[in-house]
């Protein structure tokens, strides 16, 4: 039996499970409401243009971003919650500093990036380092984080904006041409273009994956995420684990507002995309925290989004309906993976009974089931190998 | 040579009625049985203590008559009712009441509030249950305040609100499972007066220890259970702490290896004074000081409970607040951390495998590289060099006799034997100087038992110092060179397993007959 | 019966404190009134006549009452173990409840529609956590990404077309009745307009309890006073709270853990709801797309702030409640003379912290109280954008300096499955 076709069938029958469901779920909201099924579901499924599949694309390397940085998160068992107040705080910055252009052409576009990065990392890190050591629930702080970072940067914002130039926007100043991202071209007639920041954010998705599983730093997190015990034991300092998981989650968050700022709009205004936070989420957990799995969750995101957009003209449905979808997978998901989960684990038993047919183990010794055990975790009766994490197994 | 076999205690006629009769109770899981024909009589008006050993069937036996679990075979009477129990509530409505040893209790509320708790229809939980409450606490003497915080309470105070919980529910048999676990002597002795006064009052105690010297002085009849069995009933008068001890373990001891000794002069581990403070009460590691030499295995016996998993943790580097020595081959680690001390030479084999040892749901060759991550052959240059770990997974998996199809089967798809055997096989490959092994062989199958102690001799022979913790004799004497007793956080006995006899382990482990304020040295001045 | 047994010996502790009184009725007064002697000094030394104008205070309770409503909701889940960050999401599908059912039925079925368009989202959060096991925090985000999606569809479904109505607000709703007492509102403003040192401000209170009153805000402080009685007052409310606390020891003593919760989160729910409905009802006329601007969370910090108890939930959310009016009536001067307070206080209790023996926080906030008096004295106006900023940051503090003598119910957020009890 081929384990990797298992093994990969079984990962892709959660999240098409998961969709599944949702799907029927809104419709039956449709039907409720007594909107026309087929209508939505033909007009949302057909093929995209090639203008808006520049939008998906686009808006999906925005996404994609945002899911990582939240994975990261994830891996440690960590909630950041605060993915829309750091890429807030770190676009703003990106922008004052590419607009001041200390530095020439690409070299400033650089620095932008790094700043934003630092930034973002910083006000994550200050969830972190209450975490680590007033114990304050990182979800909790960084929701407050986010309000006081739409304050501060609207403050900063009115500080220091110019007036765009024939209308009643203010912004920051607007980045050089030298330091802009270069596009990268779609198609031709009409032309169209992709954000360029796609490169960069393919190249971090890349990192994402080398860095937690091909280096010591990556296998202590991953670890940790899996088993703060055995963590523990294994000599992993897991404070220090905490605080460098949520800086790098803020870092990379900080990145979430710059493709659009370095593609499009060259400034930061007071019109500003917000709440990707939440989809992030949703993305992640989708994607089970795997670059690529993001990454196709990132697109399913943006298609959603993206073929909605006529639903209005075409059928007078309103397109909010997919934002009932989006919050539903993020249900449907955890569900299905834990379903899949179990059956998985159940067919990787018997798989290895079957294996070791003729080598069976004699009948174990009974574990200590002394009432003084230290251990009130379950330990599980030798039974059968591997027993499922139930609490409270007794002898 | 054992002493005369104590007299069997026969029930005097004319005694007070019968409150619990357990019949022929059998318990089966699977691959183990739990209890196996289990008679005892519990009359009405007195203190009743089980005692017996780990894993030696006591507690599945109160699960039983709690209800928590079915019997299989056998019958239960109480008042000389015949009754099946299905779950907790049904012990309560016959009266049956359990005080746990780890405590149901929530912190935040008050003694009021966790006493009336899912009994609120009985007196409410206003001020009438504050009353019933209050004369509960003066008529047995426990000194209960119903409106104090719990979490502001001493361990046994919170054990008193137990048993008043119990008692307010209206049980005339009250169970206590390893009651004195947790207290300090002081505490220990209110416990007695008050269970003392209960048994004036009519009520019937049954007690389950292992602490001998207690039993001796509080109950009024003693049942010693061995591998999920009845042995005997006897009363205090009639037997000696010693007798008692031989009853709970067995005359028959395995006997010592009879390999050449590998025990060289050069200690590579030292530790000196260790001591580990606890919030309120008796410190969990009191005043630890011993050596270890090359070539050497120290086996550390005692009852679970006693400060063995915290003197492992305190030498590991994974409990704050440890003060004392700490030297490893000529180093001072007391400052060092747990991934320095592993780096130092010492592996690592924990007691509770899936907590501590094993990432269950990750691939055996990333198992193989937990707690080796910044050494060869697992790490190169700060990448994890997944080749050579696996290549390094598979030879364990050859030498040990690992059982899986392969290094990517999940930790979690072996049986407990088999991810042992990776255990030991992985800390062996660090190649240490100082094994650290927390009951190497639990819940291990015979076979696999024989290898990791055969893999143990080896190291052994070839200059490791072992510090084994162990709670199986069999593997105590076999593998040890030396053998100490840790008792409530102390050394108090230091034996030679060529020629210790079950009684002297039997009595250092559960203090019988011994001091508990003074730590005992040697105590081989018995005959052999 | 035998006469008591041998001496019991203290524990070893210290002797056991009795609990604090939860809404101990003397603690709420004391803490009104020196909070109101204390803006009564502020505003006699700095002049800003609006600290304690009818006004101000009318529009306080307005605003307090929302914050309180959804804070009151997060109370009763987190009190039964579920943490409920979709409180938001439960506010605004409230605020479309109060919308909908306002405009075709009426005032009062408004406020049923908002609870039960609240109970709703509660439904969707207490089947993921309860039944389904879910982690309370996904479970929260998708309650609020779905309630946000749903309400917008459900919006440009039932009100385009309709007067007044569009895709992003409602017609205009009735609303329910208030209570003036003419007279009496009269002669209070006499006074309250003379100025004299808290009387006036004493007046201005007053005028504002008996001045265009909405029977919300009755049913609101109801509502707090219920929710204390129910939950320390009877088996119900004692049984919902152990589940909080040790729920394998309610478990053992046989109550049904997840029920409780359930029934718990579906009320919270409904609170949630409520708040919604009076956002949309009282503090404007109609349902409007953004309307909750983050109150659900709001109201959660305002648990944390009062320790999950009633009594300083109100607390909390009076002090969000009236900085939020503040800021929005002169904003900048009354938020400014704020900071006054804010420093003298700062510096008091640091002071107080480092004779205690604290000298590392004790000082960190007489730094700070030295920072916001330097603040006071440099500047004339507080941004709008800060006091915005307030209750978060306000949050911020409390959790950071006092999350140790904080107690959030023992077993908040445990997942928790049937048979974990001994």
């Amino acid at each position: 039996m081929n384990s990797r076709v298992t093994r990969l069938a079984l990962g892709l029958a959660a999240p098409l499970l998961a969709l599944v469901a949702a799907f029927a779920i809104t419709s039956l909201v449709l039907i409720i409401a007594g909107d026309p099924v087929g209508g939505v579901w033909s007009t949302i499924l057909q093929v995209p243009a090639e203008r808006n599949m520049a939008n998906i694309i686009n808006n999906a390397t925005v996404l994609y971003l945002s899911g990582l940085a939240i994975a990261v998160g994830f891996k440690m068992n960590l909630f950041n919650i605060g993915v829309d107040g750091q890429y807030r705080v770190a676009a703003f910055t990106a922008a004052v500093v590419a607009g001041e252009a200390w530095l020439p052409g690409y070299l400033n576009t650089a620095l932008a990036i790094v700043c934003a990065m630092a930034v973002g990392a910083l006000w994550a890190g200050i969830a972190g380092v209450l975490r680590a050591t007033r114990g304050v629930s990182e979800v909790i702080s960084t929701i407050m984080l986010n309000f006081i970072a739409t304050g501060l940067v609207a403050y900063l914002l009115r500080k220091i904006a110019v007036r765009v130039p024939g209308s009643n926007e203010i912004g920051t100043k607007e980045i050089p041409e030298g330091s802009r991202i270069p596009s990268i071209p779609f198609s031709d007639n009409p032309a169209i273009s992709l954000y360029g920041f796609l490169v960069i954010a393919a190249f971090f998705g890349f990192l994402y994956w080398f860095v937690l599983n091909k280096t010591r730093f990556g296998f202590d997190l991953r670890a940790t995420g899996r088993s703060t015990t055995a963590a523990v034991a294994s000599g992993i300092d897991v404070t220090r684990m905490t605080v460098a998981a949520l800086l790098i989650s803020g870092a990379i968050a900080g990145l979430v507002g710059l493709p659009i700022l370095f593609g499009d709009a060259y400034k930061y205004g007071s019109t500003f995309q917000s709440g990707l936070g939440f989809a992030g989420i949703a993305i992640a957990l989708l994607g089970r925290n795997n670059p690529v799995g993001i990454a196709v969750g990132a697109l399913l995101f943006a298609f959603l989004d993206e073929q909605s957009n006529p639903l209005q003209i075409i059928i007078g449905v309103s397109p909010d309906i997919v934002a009932i979808t989006q919050g539903t997978i993020v249900l449907t998901v955890v569900i299905s993976y834990e379903v899949v989960r179990r059956y998985g684990v159940r067919l990787e038993q018997h798989h290895v009974g079957l294996a070791l047919e003729g080598q069976v183990d004699p009948p174990p010794v009974p574990p200590d089931r002394s009432p003084d055990s230290s251990t009130t975790d379950s330990t599980p009766t030798d039974g059968a190998p591997g027993d499922d994490k139930t609490k409270g197994v007794s002898t | 040579m054992s002493s005369p076999a104590p007299a069997q205690a026969t029930p005097p006629a004319g005694e007070a009625p019968l409150a619990v009769r357990l019949r022929g109770i059998g318990k089966r899981f699977p691959g183990v049985i739990a209890n196996d024909d289990i008679d005892i009589d519990v009359r009405r008006g007195t203190i009743h203590a089980i005692v017996g050993e780990n894993g030696s069937g006591k507690s599945t036996l109160m699960k039983i008559l709690y209800g928590v679990q079915a019997p299989d075979s056998g019958t239960i009477e109480i008042g000389g009712e015949q009754v099946s129990l299905g779950s907790p509530a049904d012990a309560i409505k016959h009266g049956v009441g359990m005080v746990f040893q780890h405590f149901m209790l929530a912190d935040n509320l008050t003694v009021l509030e966790n006493v009336v708790l899912g009994a609120e229809k009985m007196h409410g939980i206003g001020s009438a249950a504050r009353t019933e409450i209050k004369r509960i606490s003066e008529a047995y003497g426990l000194g209960i305040e119903p409106d104090h915080l719990v979490e502001t309470l001493g361990v046994g105070a919170r054990q008193r609100v137990e048993i008043l919980k119990v008692l307010y529910r209206g049980a005339r048999v009250i169970i206590l499972d390893e009651p004195t676990a947790v207290l300090v002597p002081q505490e220990v002795d209110e416990l007695f007066d008050n269970l003392r006064e209960l048994k004036a009052e009519g009520f019937a105690v049954i007690f389950i220890s292992h602490k001998l010297d207690e039993v001796l002085s509080v109950a009024d009849e003693i049942t010693v259970i061995r591998r999920g069995t009845t042995v005997r009933t006897v009363t205090p008068e009639g037997v000696t702490a010693r007798q008692l001890a031989e009853l709970m373990v067995g005359s028959e001891l395995p006997s010592p290896s009879s390999e050449v000794s590998t025990v060289t002069d050069k200690v590579l581990l030292h530790v000196a004074h260790l001591t580990l403070p606890s919030p309120g009460g008796r410190p969990l590691l009191d005043d630890i000081s011993f050596d270890i030499h090359k070539g050497e295995v120290l086996g550390i016996a005692g009852v679970e409970g006693n400060g063995q998993a915290e003197l492992v943790e305190a030498i590991m580097g994974m409990r704050r607040g440890a003060s004392g020595d700490i030297v490893l081959n000529g180093r001072d680690l007391s400052s060092t951390s747990t991934r320095g001390r592993r780096e130092g030479g010492i592996g690592y084999i924990p007691e509770d495998r899936h907590r501590h040892g094993l990432l269950l749901d990750a691939p055996l060759w990333e198992n193989r590289v937990l707690g080796h991550q910044t050494r060869p052959p697992s790490e190169r240059h700060g990448l994890i060099d997944k080749r050579a770990a696996r290549a390094d997974t598979q030879r364990i998996i050859e030498e040990y006799d690992v059982r899986t199809p392969g290094c990517d089967t999940l930790a979690r798809a072996l049986s407990g034997g088999n991810q042992q055997k990776l255990i030991v096989g992985r800390e062996m490959a660090g190649a240490p100087i100082l094994l650290v092994a927390g009951h190497p062989t639990r819940g291990v199958d015979v076979g696999a038992q024989g290898a990791i102690w055969s893999h143990i001799k080896k190291a052994r022979r070839e200059g490791l110092a072992v510090l084994l913790i162990s709670a199986d004799l069999d593997e105590l004497i076999g593998l040890s060179d030396r053998i100490e007793v840790i008792l409530r956080g102390r050394l108090v006995g230091s034996f030679d397993p060529s020629n210790v006899t079950p009684q002297q382990l039997g009595s250092a482990m559960t203090g019988a007959g011994d001091d508990p304020s003074t730590p005992s040295t040697t105590t081989s001045g018995e005959t052999a | 019966m035998s006469d008591k047994a041998g001496v019991i010996v203290p524990d070893a502790k210290a002797p056991a404190k009795k609990p604090r009184r939860k809404l101990g009725l003397w603690w709420v007064a004391i803490a009104l009134v020196s909070a109101l002697l204390l803006l009564s000094v502020l505003r006699i030394v700095t002049g800003a006549g609006d600290l304690t104008s009818s006004g101000t205070i009318a529009g306080t309770l307005i605003a307090t009452m929302p914050i309180m409503l959804a804070g009151l909701g997060g109370l009763w889940s987190e009190r039964a173990g579920v943490v409920n960050i979709g409180l938001e999401g439960m506010m605004i599908l409230g605020t479309w409840g109060a919308g909908y059912f306002g405009y075709h039925y009426g005032a009062w079925a408004a406020v049923i529609g908002a609870i039960l368009m609240g109970m709703l989202g509660g439904l969707i959060h207490a089947t993921a956590t309860v039944i389904f096991g879910i982690d309370h925090i996904i479970s929260g985000v998708a309650v609020n990404i779905i309630a946000l999606g749903a309400v917008q569809y459900l919006a440009s479904l039932t009100f385009v077309g309709l007067p007044g109505g569009g895709q992003t607000q409602s017609p205009k709703i009735p609303d329910v009745p208030t209570i003036t007492i003419g007279p009496l509102s009269d002669g209070l403003k006499d006074i309250e307009d003379k100025g004299t040192f808290f009387v006036s401000d004493l007046a201005s209170v007053l005028r504002a309890l008996v001045t265009n009153l909405s029977s919300l805000v009755l049913i609101s402080l109801l509502l707090l006073v219920v929710t204390y009685y129910v939950l320390w007052r009877t088996s119900f409310g004692l049984r919902l709270r152990s589940v909080g606390e040790s729920p394998s020891a309610a478990e053992s003593l046989g109550v049904k853990v997840l029920r409780y919760k359930f029934a718990a989160v579906l009320i919270s729910g409904g609170l949630a709801g409520l708040a919604g409905g009076f956002l949309a009802m009282v503090a404007s006329s109609n349902y409007r797309d953004g309307q909750t601007g983050g109150r659900g969370y709001i109201g959660l910090a305002a648990m944390i702030f009062g320790n999950w108890r009633p009594g300083g939930l109100l607390g909390g959310s009076a002090l969000f409640g009236y900085t939020e009016t503040l800021g929005l009536r002169q904003g900048g001067t009354s938020v400014h003379a704020l900071l006054l307070a804010i420093a003298v206080l700062a510096l008091a209790f640091g002071i107080w912290q480092v004779r205690k023996g604290e000298a590392v926080a004790g000082s960190v906030i007489v730094g700070l109280g030295a920072l916001v008096a330097a603040l006071y004295f440099s500047i004339d106006e507080v941004p709008s954008d800060f006091t915005r900023m307030t209750p978060y940051i306000i949050t911020l503090l409390v959790l950071a300096f006092a999350s140790q003598r904080l107690r959030m119910p023992a077993a908040d957020g445990q997942i928790y499955r049937k048979g974990s009890a001994g």
